[in-house]
């Protein structure tokens, strides 16, 4: 079984959602839409408030190339523009819309009867990354990446192939294990247009092998697909790295500092191959995901297609309401998810997973001297040495980090996660890549 | 004594030896620097905080000597006298210097803005700014983890641990700037500072509007600008929902402390 | 609303602490511990508990009095260094001696650098060494065992060796041929030598219990032995008995694989190991003293920083130096 080759760490998956069931949930009254919700410039608004606008309807254009515009998810009045609080407080601007009540419902996710037809397969590459750019696909794997930006191919450079990301090895995320066996097919239809896009013939689905139905209704789908391949990857984190994945699945590093296509492969991930399909055959933008909703304690813990806009208080009231030993609710997976500090912040693109930690499991480890013991070292994917750049970083010798390749670490935190002194090993690091950006 | 006398010679030929290779050692690799430069570092104070532009204090009086002019070039924590005596030694007249301290532009105390949520990890600013509004949800408040304190390179800022805001040590503060550029919010400002009049300023750097400021913080300004109607000197002004203070034009009379409905304006005396 | 905790990621920690990698290594050495008692008798209790006794209290006078620091005796760190100590020395040793022993190494060879995670040296192998060197003789002078073993060796008091000074001493004597009932009393521990050395396969079983806990990797003791064994054999020796005698396996599992005072990088284990394997043959073959691993761990502590600074993991995606 494929895997990469050094570091790592094997959390508890803690999936207690893998059989749980999409369920649809309606946007609230009231739909906020951020205008940064990728990486990039933010979006410019074109509604004025008071303006009608219907569901799909873009509110706000790319901000630049690297941008992506911003579509309505409801039908309704626009309210107001104003900077409201993002989940960690920040002021953030943001289009309100007040929803009509009949259009808060998610679109249903494509059924058996959305098929790719075969003239969208004969879509010009252009066309297929201008619908992309259009509907404002970004990386749903949580980096938001626009994917059309990734699509262009820079000059001198040549993608052999695409990889699409199915491993989510953060524990406790189901998302894409349920998307892909709900939507197998259209995610492998959404992977043939990638490949038409940056005319490649051949593409690798990376599936760890903790979702063995997943496994099997993607091969499934691609029996008929040449030149896709459904692999199984071993269950280790962060298998879904980037850099690891390309690893793992071709054995080719990416350089440091180098992108994924410098050795000819452009990542993404399942569910932005889902609305790949969603927005070049059905002509759909982007307005909504499919989040989970987990936590040892919540009472209902689910996977839910969502609008954007939607509270992150009614997501977990849909799971069935904050616990009462509620210590910390993350935004993403426990591993690479940020704590969020406010619950009345919208989901956005990039939100692929709410989790609630019980108060029990949310207080960190006691911190103890260094005793050198290498498990860091033995851990990180990326063959750093964690204990010298966190030290390094402490002692604000950030040019010693850099020099031992600081910036090249991924923010995975298996250091911090094996780390027997529970020593905060990635917070140092990621305190010195901050002040290394400072100084550039 | 013939043991005596060649240890003489011995000692006495090593000893011309080595001198004939330090001399020529000396002569060979001799760095010329201008004498003046010396003579200036010592009148600087030494710290190496950067606060001139300059990497150090020997970049500086570097700077000194290769000067055509010393307009711009000025060590901040220096008094006008010593500046005036460094003019002296390159021959330029010296620019008037005016003293400046460090303000601390918060004062939301626990009291004044109770913690809403508890933050786990090495506390640091640039972190918690990097991931966080903090632990109140003023967005441009202090966060309480020091990072100017570990900035200050003359140990003149500490934590009040009552409060959890850094307190500057008018005795000690030169306003090098340092935690100026440490703090991400912006908290930290430098301002005026003479013995001749109090030092008023706006503790607070809140850019919300009126009501949201007034959400996080019980001492927040609101920018009502009550301060800018009442100040006899024009000092105030109201920029982006704040109020602020030209500690230049601003004499000290107090009269904005006593109209600020807010309560978010200080005064601090030097006698006091 | 509730007060939620903020921190940066990750939000979920592995488990392992501290305490329980330390625990674990304590587990590790009760075989050994037994195989000493059972040998030596109870005088090897009393001295592992005077060991154990003065490095706790050692380590709690200095937290407490000196540094102003929470007590750490809980981590079990400073138990380790005494029950190493204690398998370090010879059963017969004056219990004064241990005690010396004992504050030595965790007062001097963990203390004075800082304390846990600081230390340079194994701070055992610093009180091994302390008393070797101030007490040769009480150091060298080890009870007789009754066994299987021969009666000459076994019985005679050697003055002028040190740790298995028995058999490595008949073998430099040129008694390098073992035949069945040696190698088995080698394995269960009737042999002479330090209370910790002597029984080879309750160490083996240490080792097994560390690496399935995942403790330590199999680096450092692997590449030890197989230095050591393969010196042995480049000597003229034979490479089992150098093995098994004295104090190499002891050392190899768990005086080399100190945490604090081994290297980083895999990579650097193992050369960190090569060379203890090489310097303890030289010492058997070549030094004055018969025993070698002590010195040679100790040596090769000091070129940890060394090692650390010049071997580093192959970073992902950074080139290889080509042509």
């Amino acid at each position: 079984m494929k895997t990469f080759r050094r570091g790592g760490v094997h959390p508890d998956p803690s999936k207690i959602t893998a059989d749980v069931p999409i369920a649809p949930l309606a946007a609230s009254a009231k739909v906020e839409l951020p205008l940064s919700q990728c990486i990039g410039a933010p979006s410019v608004p074109v509604v004025k408030p008071g303006d009608a606008v219907v569901a799909g309807q873009m509110v706000a254009k790319a901000g630049g190339f690297v941008g992506a515009p911003v579509h309505s998810p409801v039908s309704g009045t626009v309210k107001k523009i104003e900077k409201t609080r993002s989940p960690q407080g920040l002021w953030q601007e943001t289009v309100i819309i007040e929803a009509d009540p009949e259009s808060v419902n998610p679109q249903p996710l494509a059924g058996r009867a959305d098929e790719l037809k075969p003239e969208d397969l004969k879509l010009e590459p252009s066309e297929i990354v201008k619908r992309i750019s259009e509907a404002g696909i970004v990386g749903l794997g949580g980096a938001t990446f626009p994917t059309h930006v990734k699509l262009s191919i820079p000059d001198g450079k040549k993608a052999e192939m695409i990889i699409i990301n199915g491993a989510e090895c953060e524990p406790y995320l189901t998302c894409d294990d349920r998307l892909m066996r709900t939507c197998a097919a259209q995610i492998i239809s959404g992977t043939k247009l990638l490949m038409r896009a940056v005319g490649v013939d051949r593409a690798i689905v990376g599936i760890e092998e903790n979702k063995p139905e997943a496994i099997e209704a993607m091969r499934f789908a691609a029996t008929v697909s040449p030149g896709i391949e459904v692999v199984e990857l071993k269950k280790r984190y962060p298998q879904g790295g980037e850099k690891q994945l390309i690893e793992a699945l071709t054995g080719r590093e990416v350089p440091m500092g180098g992108l994924p296509v410098d050795v000819g492969c452009v990542v993404d991930n399942v569910a932005t191959a889902y609305a790949v399909f969603d927005a070049v055959c059905r002509r759909r933008p982007l307005t909504q995901r499919v989040v989970t909703v987990t936590g040892p304690s919540l009472t209902n813990p689910g996977n839910f297609l969502v609008p954007f806009g939607t509270p992150i208080s009614r997501l977990i009231e849909a799971a069935g309401g904050l616990p009462d030993d509620t210590g910390k609710v993350i935004a993403g997976g426990p591993m690479m998810g940020r704590a969020v500090s406010n619950l009345d912040a919208p989901t956005t693109k990039g939100l692929g997973g709410i989790l609630v930690l019980p108060e029990s499991m949310s207080r960190r480890p006691a911190v103890q001297p260094c005793i050198r013991c290498a498990k860091c070292v033995e851990a990180c994917p990326m063959g750093l040495e964690p204990y010298l750049l966190a030290s390094l970083s402490r002692l604000g010798r950030y040019e010693d980090a850099a020099r031992r390749t600081i910036m090249g670490c991924i923010e995975c935190g298996c250091c911090s996660y094996s780390c027997p002194s529970g020593r905060p090993i990635l917070d140092f690091i990621k305190l010195g890549k901050l002040n290394l950006r400072k100084k550039k | 004594m013939n043991i005596i006398l060649t240890t003489i010679i011995v000692l006495g030929m090593t000893g011309i030896v080595a001198a004939v290779v330090l001399w020529f050692v000396a002569k060979r690799f001799h760095v010329y620097e201008n004498p003046r430069i010396a003579e200036i570092e010592e009148l600087l104070p030494g710290a190496n905080c950067g606060s001139c532009g300059y990497s150090g204090c020997h970049a500086f009086a570097v700077a000194c000597v290769e000067a055509t002019s010393l307009d711009g070039i000025e060590c901040p924590i220096t008094s006008n006298a010593t500046m005036h005596e460094i003019g002296e030694i390159v021959g330029l007249a010296a620019a008037e210097n005016t003293a400046r301290v460090a303000i601390v532009k918060c004062n939301g105390t626990c009291e004044n803005r109770p913690p809403l949520n508890r933050w786990q990890g090495p506390r640091s600013c640039a972190l918690e700014a990097s991931l966080y509004v903090g632990q109140s949800d003023c967005a441009n408040g202090c966060l309480g983890c020091g990072d100017c304190v570990a900035a200050c390179p003359f140990d003149a800022i500490a934590m009040n641990q009552e409060s959890g805001l850094p307190l500057v040590d008018y005795g000690k503060c030169v306003g090098c700037g340092r935690c100026v550029a440490a703090c991400p919010r912006g908290v930290m400002d430098l301002a005026v500072f003479d013995a001749s009049k109090p030092l008023v300023h706006v503790a607070c750097n809140n850019h919300d509007r009126g009501p949201a400021a007034m959400k996080v913080c019980k001492v927040s300004c609101i920018g009502c600008g009550k301060c800018v109607k009442v100040c006899p000197a024009g000092a105030v002004a109201v920029k982006e929902f704040l109020a602020g203070i030209d500690s230049e034009k601003c004499t000290g009379c107090g009269t904005c402390v006593e109209a600020c409905p807010r309560n978010s304006i200080t005064s601090y005396n030097k006698e006091s | 609303m509730k007060e939620l905790t903020i921190s940066l990621s990750p939000h979920v920690h592995s488990g392992r602490t501290l305490d329980r990698c330390m625990w674990n290594v304590v587990i590790a050495l009760i075989p050994t511990f037994a195989v000493a008692v059972w040998t030596f008798g109870a005088p090897a209790l009393w001295v592992v508990l005077t060991s154990v006794a003065a490095c706790l209290a050692t380590e709690y006078a200095i937290e407490r009095w000196l540094f102003h620091r929470p007590c750490t005796l809980t981590n079990g760190s400073a138990l380790i260094t005494g029950l190493l100590l204690g398998f370090n020395l010879p059963s017969i040793l004056p219990l004064w001696m241990v005690i010396i022993g004992g504050v030595v190494a965790v007062g001097i060879g963990k203390m004075s650098f800082g304390g846990l995670g600081q230390n340079i040296w194994n701070p055992a192998l610093v009180g091994r060494v302390f008393l070797l060197l101030s007490f040769p003789a009480a150091m060298t002078t080890w009870p007789a065992v009754q066994s299987g073993m021969d009666a000459a060796t076994g019985a005679t008091v050697q003055a002028d060796a040190s740790t298995g000074a028995t058999l490595l001493a008949q073998l430099n004597a040129g008694h390098d041929s073992m035949d069945g009932a040696h190698l088995m009393d080698m394995l269960v521990g009737h042999m002479n030598g330090s209370l910790g050395e002597v029984g080879s396969i309750a160490i083996l079983l240490g080792l097994v219990y560390l690496l399935c806990t995942r403790t330590i990797t199999w680096h450092i003791p692997v590449s030890v032995l197989a230095s050591a064994a393969f010196f042995s054999w480049a000597f003229g020796g034979n490479p089992l008995l150098d093995l098994l005698a004295g104090g190499l396996l002891l050392g190899a599992v768990f005086m080399a694989t100190d945490y604090v005072t081994s290297p980083m990088t895999h990579a650097g284990q193992i050369l960190f190991g090569i060379c203890i394997g090489a310097i303890t043959m030289v010492i058997r073959r070549f030094g004055s003293y018969p025993e070698g691993v002590s010195f040679a761990i100790l040596l090769m502590n000091s070129f940890v920083p060394l090692i650390n600074r010049y071997m580093h993991p192959h970073v992902l995606g950074e080139r290889r130096k080509k042509k």
